[in-house]
Parts: structure tokens; sequence; C-alpha cells
């Protein structure tokens, strides 16, 4: 925290008398990103960024771990549908939007298809590689608890899975958001990536440098949330590696 | 349960295995494994009556854990029978219980130890309040009331191994099966856990097959002894343990007839 104050303040003193339009001062960024973002018209694009972003991480969470799941159970079909789903995954999603477009138009569900599309493999990839890698010895110990089939898969397969599908899910996120910008950026029907074409082509810098700011804040609020929802979800797997650690 | 009441029932040996023979194919996937062929278990017959406890030792690459599978019906015998109760083992009947060697990867480490014991009751469609009931005396008569609330991986090693044993015993099985279990705690938990087993054997009225590769614990604990020889696993012997119970770890191991068996087996495993 103190490092980020430093380089905050580097930036604010080192920033303060310039006078180029492509370095503009912090103290005015920040006065732009007051009266557009916080206080102005460009909350309503913060807002839409913020919805196409949940809606479409929120599809690809489900997705990917729905489907995940389901590949992990049919071995045929995931031994049939391997190849395509890698060639679908190293294919960059930004490539796709202007077939998205024609598709899906280049509204709100355009950009949601985007995102979850780009997100969805990450969080698939881990989910069949985490459910595939569970100990051998959890598996026996299940057959001979005599678990049934569903009670099997949810508490104790998906179980040892979660570390690595919690994994996916952070990496998920980070490609939502990289999507969640570029999608916008090409339909220009608002949302931050919208606004910030716009200051691009009308030379406006100093809401340039607001709109990084906003998509950095973005970035690092959700990975401070995920980071808590982790700390939940999977508190005995950090609790346990600690004690192991320690050992 | 249905012990002594019926003549019939109480003859019939829980394990019975009749020339038992498993062969693992080659081909694992390894590179020039394919085709070789390994013969883990040869021509295994012998019984086990109810109220027994039976050890198996031998040599490791005997085949131990491979025999112990194929008798909870986790694996099936490639010829031969593997009978439980009288019925061929299919899949891992309900009066079974397991207690594998490596209790931290047994263990669930997402669940408390009393929701670790509980499973198995839910699995069993037990009612709550019984099975809360259950919970608390299984893990009393293993001596961990008090560690209801932790987790596994909050407790040492041989309170996790208690957890593993608690959780095979709360469905109160027919047989009790276990691979090694004190294989990986220090010698004085050890100790503590081989009279801990003898416990609650009665307690439980349960009949156990217990493997190991430690000659002295198969003493101390058996009836009687199945000694595997070197691979292929083929039953060298069986030992009848006739040393008085309840048994004492410092009386019955410095028991001149204890000495006598310890040399015995120790000719068998370590023969050629």
């Amino acid at each position: 925290m103190w490092l980020f104050a430093a380089l905050a303040a580097i930036w604010w003193v080192w920033s303060a008398g310039s006078r180029s339009v492509y370095f503009p001062p912090l103290k005015s960024i920040l006065r732009v990103l007051w009266r557009q973002w916080v206080t102005g018209p460009a909350r309503t694009e913060l807002a839409s960024s913020l919805e196409h972003l949940l809606a479409g991480y929120l599809l690809a969470a489900v997705i990917g771990i729905g489907a995940g799941a389901l590949l992990w159970s049919l071995r045929h079909v995931r031994e049939a549908t391997s190849p395509y789903l890698y060639f679908l995954y190293v294919l960059p999603a930004p490539v796709l939007v202007p077939a998205a477009m024609t598709l899906f138009g280049i509204g709100f569900t355009m950009k949601v298809v985007i995102i979850a599309f780009a997100a969805v493999w990450p969080a698939l990839l881990n989910t069949l590689d985490g459910m595939r890698g569970v100990d051998l010895v959890k598996l026996d110990t299940s057959r001979v608890l005599g678990l049934s089939r569903t009670r099997h898969v949810l508490q104790v397969v998906l179980p040892a899975a979660m570390p690595q599908i919690v994994a996916g899910l952070r990496n998920s996120l980070q490609v939502s958001i990289i999507l969640m910008v570029v999608s916008e950026w090409v339909a220009s029907t608002g949302g931050i990536g919208d606004y910030m074409r716009n200051a691009q082509e009308s030379f406006d810098y100093l809401g340039l440098w607001s709109g990084i700011i906003v998509i950095a804040v973005i970035g690092t609020l959700a990975n401070l949330l995920f980071v808590v929802l982790e700390n939940r979800v999977l508190h005995w797997h950090y609790g346990a590696r600690i004690v192991e650690g320690a050992r | 349960m249905t012990v002594g009441t019926d003549e019939e029932t109480a003859q019939t040996p829980v394990v019975s295995l009749r020339h038992v023979r498993k062969v693992y194919a080659g081909g694992t996937g390894a590179p020039g494994s394919a085709g070789r062929r390994r013969v883990a278990l040869e021509d295994i017959t012998f019984d086990v009556a109810r109220g027994e406890f039976v050890c198996v030792v031998g040599p490791s690459g005997a085949g131990k854990s491979t025999l112990l599978r194929c008798l909870a019906g986790l694996m099936p015998p490639t010829s031969g029978e593997a009978l439980f109760e009288g019925e061929p083992l299919r899949s891992v009947p309900a009066g079974i219980g397991v207690v594998f060697q490596d209790y931290g990867r047994s263990l669930f480490p997402w669940l408390t130890v009393s929701r670790n014991v509980d499973l198995p009751l839910r699995v069993r469609g037990i009612p709550r309040t019984a099975r809360a009931d259950r919970v608390t005396e299984v893990l009393a008569s293993v001596g961990l009331a008090d560690a209801a609330r932790q987790y596994p991986w909050q407790l040492s090693g041989g309170m996790q191994q208690r957890v593993a044993i608690a959780r095979a015993l709360a469905y109160r099985p027919d047989l009790l099966l276990m691979d090694e279990p004190f294989a990986s705690v220090d010698a004085q938990t050890r100790f503590e856990l081989e009279d801990l087993i003898l416990r609650v054997r009665d307690s439980f009225e349960v009949t156990v097959v217990f493997v190991t590769h430690d000659i002295d614990e198969a003493i101390y604990l058996a009836d009687r002894i199945v000694v595997l020889s070197r691979s292929p696993g083929v039953v060298s012997e069986i030992v009848n343990i006739t040393l008085p119970r309840p048994r004492d770890q410092i009386a019955t191991k410095g028991d001149e007839a204890f000495a006598r068996y310890r040399e015995h087996l120790l000719g068998l495993v370590m023969a050629r």
C-alpha cells in the first residue's frame, strides 16, 4: 500500500507542471475523473459496462463449470470434442467480434456473448482438469462409504476439484474485463470502451486517462471481491496448506 | 444384528476367498510396459470367521494391498471368488468399512471431523438426531469427543487416523478392513492406536482384516496371521496366534511365545 501511495505521489508531483497534451497533470485527470465518472454523464457508461461484465462473467462461470463437469462425466463426448475445444480455446475472442455483431447486433447481447465466449474456457478447462485429477484415495473412499453418483460428484469430486476450479474462475474474470472493454470499443453503443474510443477520436486525452484509471479500479475491486469469496469457499484448502507448510 | 441367532449365519464366514488370482494387465500407458502382465495374487484361499481378527503380512510387493482391494469389492479378482457373507463381491457392500494408510488423502479436508464421520450415515438415510448421537458416540469411543468441530488437518497424524477409524465404524460394519493403517505414525502413537483398535473391535463386535508389514504388530493384534510370500503373492502359511487376551504392550510383547512367533514369522517373510 505504501508503494502505491509513493508511486501516486511521484506521478502527482512529476506531472504537476506538465504542459504536454499527452501526459496531463494527475490533478487534472482526477478532476475529470470526478466530474465525468462519479458525478457526471459517464456514470451511465460505467453502469452499462458493469452490467456487461457481470452478465458475461456469470454466464461464463455457469456454463464453464457445468460443461466441464458434463465433459468429465461423459468420456466419449470428451474424447470426441477435445480437439475442437482446444481449437476454440486458442482462437482470440476479439477476432470474433465482427461475426458476433452480424449475429447479435451491437447491443447488450453481443457484448455479453463475446465476454462469455472468451471467459468460458479457463473455467471449463480447469473444471475438467480438476475433476479428472481428484486423488484416487478420495475416489476409493467415496465408494467405500457408499456415496450415490450424485453425492459422489457434489460432495467429493467437486469440492476436491474446487481449488483448481477457482483458479480457472479467477482467470476467467481477467479475460472478462479485457473483453468488456474490447467489445464496447468496437460496438460503440455505450460502456467504458465506447467512452474511451470517443475520447481518443476527439483528442480528449484527459478523458482517455480517466478511463484507464476507471478500468484499473474496476479490475482491482473485482479481484478484491474475488479474493474475499475465494477465501470463504477455500478456507479449508488454505488452512490445510498452512498447516502442511508448518510441519 | 443377527449374530448367533441363526445357526447358518453364524457359520457362514464373513469373508471367504476361493482360489483368488489377480493379474494386472500390462500397457498401462507407460512406454515399454505394453503386454507385460504382472501376477499380484496367485491362488489365495482362506476364510475369516465372524469376530475374528486376521492380519495379513508379507514383504512389499507381495500383493497385500491388492488382496485388501479385492476383499473390499473395490477391484474384482481376475479369477476365483471373493465372498462377503456368502455373496460374491461386485461392489463395496454397505457392511464393510475400510481404513486406508494415508489418512491425509482419505479424509475430506473440506468437512469438519464430525461431518466426515456423519457422511456415511447420511448416505444410509439415518435420521438426523440418530446421526448426531452416533457421531458423538463413535468419536468418544476413539477418544476424540473434543475434536468434533475441528477440521482433520488441524489434528495430529494419529488423531486423523482415529477420525478415519471412527468414520469407518460409524455405520457399524460387520467387517473392518485396514490397509497398513498405522504405517505413517510414530511408534508411540502406533502402540496407542493398536490398543485402541483392539478395544473398539470388542465394543463394536466387528470382524477385522488388517494388512501390515510389521510382524510385531501382526502378532500383537491377531487371532490368525496370513503370511503372503514374495511375488507372485501366494499364501505361504497361516499361523494361529494363541496369546492370551486382553493383550498388553509390555506383557504380551515380553512373552516367550511372542518371541517364538516372531522368529517363525520372520523366517517365513524373509524366505526367498
